[in-house]
């Protein structure tokens, strides 16, 4: 009987090396995707409402990870109204033509400890573009937490041409930062 | 004797202040026409870098008036006419010290810092509100509605003492109207 129970006291404790917790179900309302854009010299914050993510991590297995969102540009809170009428235009986002933006991961890099460098493919306005971006990775309340930012150049993209590739009205850097929550895969 | 005419200094930061205050005026009231574009943003931060620099001249203004006594209203000038004067001029300086401020705050409630010379941030005295930032628009319009009024008052009055009263009053601010002895 005492060995049977240390036997099922073993296997309680192995259960969850042998069953390494995978991080796949993306969690929208508790995840958040918001950007700094300059004006004048004046941070104006903005964010994304709406993005979706399929991912999977499991943090014992980091270079098999795989991460792709999916971003409603439509959804878009540039910091004013009046921002908010112009950047779905032509010169912004042309959201009629591209209504959508994506990042495809290539490549997640731990650095030691919860750091860790995501490399992936964005695609904004039919033109995609290399980035790396370090990231955070911790357990909370059960769910993975990824936190990270990157600095992109909106004209890489054609985001804001014409008159507006002006970039000392409108910086051409953009500042991004991202926090993903995923629950652990059923 | 009491001085005849404002100090050099006061002359020069009065005028200054004329011309700032006229072009943030008129720049101000037509701004928000102007489609959006990288020429709109630009103009509201010169407006918004004009308006702290004015404010920051109110403030000297106002110490350099604290050392230095204006020369006295005639003494043939009515009494309420004195009364009335002084009522004004605390009103201009009240004005010019309240619109900016309510720039300021307006700017914060709508999200946008003011950094003054895109070098130096002021700190955000209020967190991003929208209906606060419309607010405060009708609020900085209405100070502005009034100081133009008052400006109105204050010329209408400088002129009705240069050229019904032919008193020395406009002479003590434009030093070249003064008679020759």
């Amino acid at each position: 009987m005492t060995r049977l129970l240390s036997l099922a006291t073993a296997l309680a404790l192995a259960a969850p090396a042998a069953h390494a917790v995978e991080y796949g179900e993306f969690l929208a309302d508790k995840s958040s995707l918001g950007f700094v854009s300059r004006q004048m010299g004046v941070p104006v914050e903005g964010r994304f409402r709406k993005f979706s993510a399929s991912l999977s991590f499991d943090p014992a297995r980091p270079a098999a990870a795989s991460a792709r969102f999916e971003l409603d540009l439509a959804s878009v809170d540039a910091g004013s109204r009046d921002a908010n009428d112009e950047v779905v235009g032509k010169a912004w986002f042309n959201l009629k033509a591209f209504p959508g933006a994506s990042f495809v991961s290539t490549a997640v890099k731990p650095l030691g400890g919860e750091r860790y460098e995501l490399a992936g493919k964005l695609t904004i306005k039919g033109k995609t573009q290399d980035i790396v971006a370090p990231m955070s990775f911790r357990q909370e309340a059960g769910n993975g937490v990824f936190d990270g930012a990157f600095t992109l150049k909106r004209l890489d993209f054609a985001v804001g041409d014409g008159v507006w590739s002006d970039v000392s009205t409108v910086a051409n850097e953009v500042h991004i930062k991202f926090r993903i929550v995923a629950a652990p895969r059923k | 004797m009491p001085p005849l005419r404002y100090t050099s200094t006061a002359i020069a930061l009065h005028w200054i202040m004329a011309f700032l205050l006229l072009g943030l005026f008129a720049v101000g009231t037509n701004m928000h026409d102007l489609p959006l574009s990288p020429w709109k943003l630009k103009v509201y931060s010169w407006h918004k870098w004009a308006g702290v620099t004015a404010f920051l001249l109110v403030l000297a203004r106002l110490a350099w008036r604290i050392g230095h006594r204006p020369p006295p209203l005639p003494a043939a000038m009515p009494r309420w006419q004195q009364t009335a004067a002084h009522g004004l001029h605390h009103l201009l300086y009240l004005l010019m010290l309240a619109i900016p401020l309510s720039g300021w705050l307006m700017s914060s409630a709508k999200g946008f810092q003011t950094v003054w010379f895109g070098v130096l941030p002021l700190p955000d005295l209020l967190g991003k509100d929208e209906a606060l930032g419309d607010m405060l628009k009708g609020v900085h319009m209405g100070l502005n509605g009034t100081l133009f009024l008052l400006v109105l008052a204050h010329i209408g009055a400088a002129l009705k003492h240069h050229l019904i009263d032919k008193d020395d009053i406009l002479a003590r601010m434009l030093p070249f109207l003064a008679k020759q002895p």
